[in-house]
């Protein structure tokens, strides 16, 4: 048995140790400890030192307000979570821990000598003083400031861990399993309703825990609650979840929780998730989240040692840890003789209980003085002492007298309890302040949600009860029933008060800390008032208060005090600042869930991706998808596989997987007056069979898409999108069927995951397909350029294209997806008999750009016209509406001066050019130059032998033949604009 | 309606019908609660019809097409999902030629052949609910998600449709591009159903 562990008290099992380590140091716990109160348990109070003094900390609270002991605890090296509250984390064999921010080790930490210069680094120290000189910020203060900046250290190895996520529903989320939260989750559930009842801790329970005086029914109120989790645990419209704490309340009663399942244990098996997050929907939230005791606020009060009364209750009556042997009490509200009562009555020594209220007469107070506890009333601790653990309290009468010294081994402090508002609040609940108890309460909800219990202000256990069952009936739906006869014992815990005690004055020299882990003190907030800030929003940032990982949770209604008192206002006129998720921090692990790794993000392949990969492609990324980009063979770069993949389509032919192209089958007997409208070309007249190149406009006049479209039956249409618009275009295409064209009887249907395409693009193209095709003549004469037609390919329904975007003769096989890969084969084993190739997007857009072919988000980038491309034979002339057929007539679009789509040869035929570089007539003239075009694409041609481009340039047609720069970094490269046709400009072979 | 004259296919192939290559061939995830696997080939129509063509478009399919939100009907191997008020995802588990059984409709529609478009995917088990709860934000409880209830709903980033075909089975149909992506998550949602 550890040496503050008592036989007497607590509930764990003494038999049950397990081993754990701090710094380094083994010592034995009990099955069922936190960290915290197993360090206590061994006598140890210093766990950490404080985030910008330094200072020697100690744990304040059993709960997951900690401020103070954030350590680290490490598993393996990939396993290492910095921050974690000693008072959260639950002990388990082998568990190491260490503390942060010290260095060379806990006790010597060479850190401290901030708190020595602690005058200087008073509040908006960094605002005042990294001013000047301003290049010092960058080079010097921000490094070293960062360095020196942070708690504890992130692992640099991947998490190996996984995390899981669920959506869930339910009539009634409780959030809270106290005595209120377990009232109402019980009556809820009974009442037949879907219920979620969450909670933070271990086991549900709240402060049943530690309220040693409570009794219902004649049961203890801890068996009592055990009693209760029996009950629910038995209803199968009841989940209850343990470990899992609700941190963020969102839009529409939707609450997330996060469920940490395996950092409890020794070995957590391989399947089980680290954490699952809960997204919720709830019909009813019951906000049943309790209260959080306040620390009193004097010099010396961040001491290893002192801490929050009802914490050390909570080590005493559930982990059986008595937190010293020599007891100080310092309060200002009766909970805190319950402590006092539960340590003595365990064979501790009470020193003094210091009561700052004037005439305290709650029963127990009459109890402690009976029990023979020295109360001094109406005294304020000014002072404490102790280097790494207080040794001393010093007590003064509040309005100054003669000072007592105690001897203390630990000092309990409770300024009262504040109702834990932060998810009303995040669910932009409107908070109301209770000026009576000087703390602010849940007001006018905003969504459908309800507090209740300590939350709620409510103090008494019955009443708390009552509320508790009430709501979770009301929740349910039901009528309040005639409730079970209870006969409940409750404590008293009234009384409390907010801002500072005797000692800590504005006239006082003290440091009395308000945010321990952001080390804010009363003189802080004081001072950011005296400095001009009046929001309390801006004292907290000028501060830090409550900006830490705790969020304020002990410390924002002390600071708003204090603010409060020296802008002499009152409380509610102050305001207060505003609650943020997460009410306590949540790992990125959690809120990733499952989207990581190959889950971050669809990748979509297409039906013919294993046979790209067998021929050893490179992909590349467009959009979600992963496309062939070139096929490399041994000893290939990727210019030396481009170069030949174009020279073997051009001298025998290519086979492309163009499977990613959008495909939208345009259905109706209004088919082709529906694409009249939304494209600029004619298609009334295009005969079934027949394809034609699709031009489509935004309402503005500019290019949106563009793509080859058959007409399979008058009522029938193929209509192919670019791969990356197959999404927006179906949209817009469905919008303006909906909202322009209701009247129309046409359907659209996505089919571009239906159909797989092998494009076969060169002069033997037709000698490729024609063996595998049945059900049609692939001749030029009866299947000329631009045709389609419904077959038969390698055995599979077919939708044959005779279309071309190489300018080769070419064909596109759209057979059903799954048929794809086989489809595949049975090409390519005709394609290998004429030495054609596979080839990649690479060479796609070479030859395309030979051809002077545009892409629609290279060539247009959302400002050009139709015109500017060369692309007004696609208007029909004789067309009076589409959508961009006003847009094409505004004045900036018919005027002159537009960049218009050429062609440009660098004069050395070797000089590359590049994608994006600008284009000016004189390179001699002053910067900034006048800037007349931009290069859109650039290539190695290799039918040319040459470099070549595209570009848009400032009335570029008038320019043709004209010499032209392009500046680069290192040279002005001299160009030639040229027309945008580079290869077959009678367009014989694309005919064949 | 004008008709569209399907295309003669030659009756006598010198091919074979090549083989379907489902995107999920082989993938399994089963745990003791719960089982994700592919759900086999199928043909599927994308079926867009006015109300007044309902009548002649369920007597030629040999069900009666639902007319409520998240509806089903079903008829021995085919069923038919309500998706919108003028649209139904038809499906047949034998793979009938459903473009061929209403190209003599001559009632106003758009029949659209996506047999290949979609993958299926069957969650099944008591843990099916949880599994699918890991990407799909709906409420799929029994009550809130009865036996035959399809809808268009999520699965993580990807679009699907799900439908009820059991207390305890699901089927999910997807993308075939997406069904990687929503294997994979409903494997890890089936695992986790399964703790």
């Amino acid at each position: 048995m550890t040496a503050f562990r008592l036989a007497n008290a607590g509930r764990l099992t003494p038999a049950r140790e397990i081993r754990f380590s701090f710094d380094g140091k083994q010592m034995t716990g009990l099955e069922g400890d936190t960290l915290a109160s197993a360090l206590l348990a061994n006598g140890i109070h210093l766990v950490g030192r404080s985030f910008k003094y330094h200072r020697p900390r100690g744990i304040l609270s059993a709960g997951s307000e900690e401020p103070n002991a954030l350590v680290g605890i490490h598993r393996d090296a990939a396993r290492k979570t910095p921050n974690v509250r000693a008072t959260v984390q639950e002990l388990y064999d082998g568990l190491e821990a260490v503390s942060q921010n010290r260095w060379p080790s806990l006790s010597f930490d060479t850190g401290a000598v901030n708190d020595l210069a602690a005058p200087f680094f008073s509040a908006g120290f960094y605002y005042k003083t990294f001013m000047w000189p301003k290049v010092a910020w960058k080079r010097l203060y921000e490094p070293n400031i960062r360095a020196a900046a942070g708690l504890g250290v992130a692992p640099d190895e991947p998490d190996p861990d996984h995390y899981a996520s669920r959506y869930a529903h339910c009539d009634v989320l409780v959030v809270g399993g106290g005595a209120a939260g377990i009232a109402a989750a019980l009556a809820a559930g009974e009442a037949g309703a879907r219920v979620i009842l969450c909670d933070e801790q271990a086991e549900i329970g709240g402060a049943l825990r530690y309220e040693a005086g409570a009794s219902i029914d004649g049961q203890d109120g801890w068996s009592w609650a055990r009693a209760q989790m029996a009950r629910l645990a038995g209803m199968a419209n009841v989940r209850v979840l343990t470990r899992c704490t609700a941190f963020g309340y969102h839009a529409q009663n939707i609450v997330a929780l996060t469920e940490r399942l395996t950092d409890h244990l020794a070995s957590p098996p391989a399947d089980m998730p680290r954490e699952r997050l809960w997204q919720v929907r709830a019909k009813r939230v019951i906000l049943a989240t309790g209260a959080i005791e306040r620390h009193m606020v004097f010099p010396g009060n961040d001491r290893p040692g002192v801490m929050l009364a009802g914490a050390a209750r909570a080590y005493l009556n559930h982990y059986g840890v008595a937190v010293g042997r020599r007891i100080g009490i310092y309060t200002a509200n009766d909970s805190a003789y319950h402590a006092a009562l539960d340590l003595k009555r365990a064979g501790q020594r009470v020193q003094v209980i210091v009561d700052l209220r004037e005439d305290p007469k709650g029963q127990v107070v009459e109890e402690a003085r009976a029990a023979g506890i020295e109360v001094l009333t109406a005294h304020g601790v000014v002072a404490t002492s102790g280097r790494l653990r207080i040794a001393a309290m010093i007590a003064r009468p509040a309005g100054g007298g003669r000072e007592r010294s105690y001897s203390v081994d630990a000092l309990l402090t409770s300024a009262g309890w504040t109702p834990s508002v932060h998810l009303f609040s995040q669910s932009r609940g409107k908070l109301a302040f209770d000026d009576s108890r000087q703390i602010f309460l849940p007001g006018e909800a905003s969504q459908d949600c309800v507090s209740i219990g300590a939350c709620a202000g409510i103090e008494d256990l019955s009443a708390t009860l009552e509320e508790g069952y009430a709501a979770g009936e009301a929740a349910a739906g039901g009528s309040r029933k005639k409730p079970d006869a209870r006969t409940v014992v409750s404590e008293n815990w009234s009384g409390g008060m907010v801002g500072t005690g005797p000692g800590a004055g504005p006239n006082d020299r003290g440091r009395a800390f308000i945010d321990f882990q952001n080390d804010v003190t009363a003189k802080d907030i004081r001072q950011a008032v005296r400095e001009g800030m009046r929001s309390i929003e801006h004292v907290k940032r000028f501060t830090t208060n409550g900006m830490a990982t705790d969020q304020g949770k002990t410390s924002n209604l002390h600071g708003l005090a204090i603010a409060a008192e020296a802008l002499d206002k009152p409380i509610p006129e102050v305001g207060l600042t505003t609650f943020r998720q997460p009410f306590t921090p949540v790992t990125f692990g959690a809120l990733v869930g499952h989207g990581r790794g190959p889950l971050f993000d669809v990748t979509r392949r297409t039906a013919m991706h294993q046979f790209a990969e067998d021929h050893g492609a490179v992909f590349e990324d467009v959009g979600n998808w992963k496309r062939a980009w070139y096929f490399p063979r041994a000893g290939e770069d990727m210019h030396a596989a481009v170069a030949r993949e174009c020279r073997t389509v051009r001298q025998s032919a290519g086979i492309f997987d163009a499977s990613t192209l959008g495909k939208i089958e345009v259905v109706g007997p209004d088919a082709a007056t529906f694409l009249e409208l939304l494209y600029t070309n004619p298609w009334q007249k295009l005969a079934p069979g027949r394809c034609r190149y699709g031009l489509m406009l935004r309402e503005d006049g500019f290019i949106y898409d563009d793509g080859v479209i058959g007409r399979l039956a008058d009522d029938r249409f193929h209509v192919t999108t670019t791969t990356g618009g197959a999404a927006r275009v179906l949209h817009h295409m469905e919008d303006y069927l909906q909202t322009e064209f209701p009247h129309l009887n046409v359907w659209l249907t996505s089919v571009s995951e239906q159909w797989a395409v092998i494009a076969v693009q060169g002069p033997k193209a037709r000698e490729i397909v024609a063996p595998l095709v049945e059900g049609c003549d692939v001749s030029d004469e009866a299947m000329p350029h631009m045709s389609v037609r419904e077959c038969r390919v390698a055995g599979a329904q077919a939708r044959l294209f005779r279309m071309s975007f190489t300018g080769e003769r070419g064909f596109e096989i759209n057979v059903p997806a799954d048929y794809g890969p086989a489809v595949m084969e049975a090409v390519w084993a005709e394609a290998e008999k004429h030495g054609a190739c596979m080839y990649g997007t690479e060479t796609m857009h070479v030859l395309r750009a030979e051809k002077g072919y545009i892409i629609v988000g290279q060539e247009t980038d959302g400002t050009v016209t139709p015109g500017d491309c060369g692309l007004d034979w696609a208007i029909g002339k004789k067309k009076t509406d589409f959508v961009g057929i006003r847009g094409l007539m505004r004045p900036d679009l018919v005027a002159g001066g537009r960049k218009q789509l050429v062609g440009l040869l660098p004069k050395n035929p070797k000089q590359a050019l590049e994608e994006g570089a600008q284009i000016v007539a004189n390179p001699k003239q002053a910067k900034p130059m006048t800037m007349i075009g931009h290069i859109t694409s650039a290539y190695w041609s290799e039918a040319l032998g040459r470099h070549f481009a595209l570009a848009l340039l400032k009335d570029g047609r008038e320019r043709i033949g004209e010499t032209l720069f392009v500046p680069m970094p290192d040279r002005n490269i001299e160009v030639e604009v040229t027309g945008t046709v580079f290869y077959d400009e009678g367009g014989e072979k694309l005919h064949g | 309606m004008a008709r569209r004259a399907r295309p003669a296919m030659p009756s006598a192939s010198a091919f074979e019908t090549p083989p379907r290559a489902a995107v999920l061939a082989g993938r399994l995830a089963a745990y003791p609660t719960v089982s994700v696997t592919p759900g086999g080939s199928a043909s599927r129509l994308s079926l867009r019809a006015p109300q007044k063509s309902r009548a002649a478009l369920s007597r030629a399919l040999g069900l009666k097409l639902p007319e409520s939100p998240r509806q089903t009907a079903a008829s021995g191997p085919r069923a038919a999902l309500w998706l919108g008020p003028d649209e139904w995802l038809v499906l047949d588990s034998e793979g009938a030629d459903l473009a061929a059984v209403l190209a003599p409709v001559v009632a106003l529609h758009s029949a659209v052949d996506v047999s290949h478009r979609n993958q299926s995917i069957l969650v099944a088990g008591p843990g099916a609910e949880a599994a699918l709860s890991a990407g799909c934000p709906l409420d799929v409880s029994l009550q809130a998600f009865p036996v035959g209830t399809a809808t268009r709903t999520l699965m993580g980033k990807a679009e699907i449709v799900l439908w009820r075909m059991e207390a305890g089975t699901f089927r999910v149909e997807c993308w075939r591009s997406f069904a990687d992506y929503c294997f994979t998550l409903l494997g890890l949602g089936a695992r986790d159903a399964a703790i």
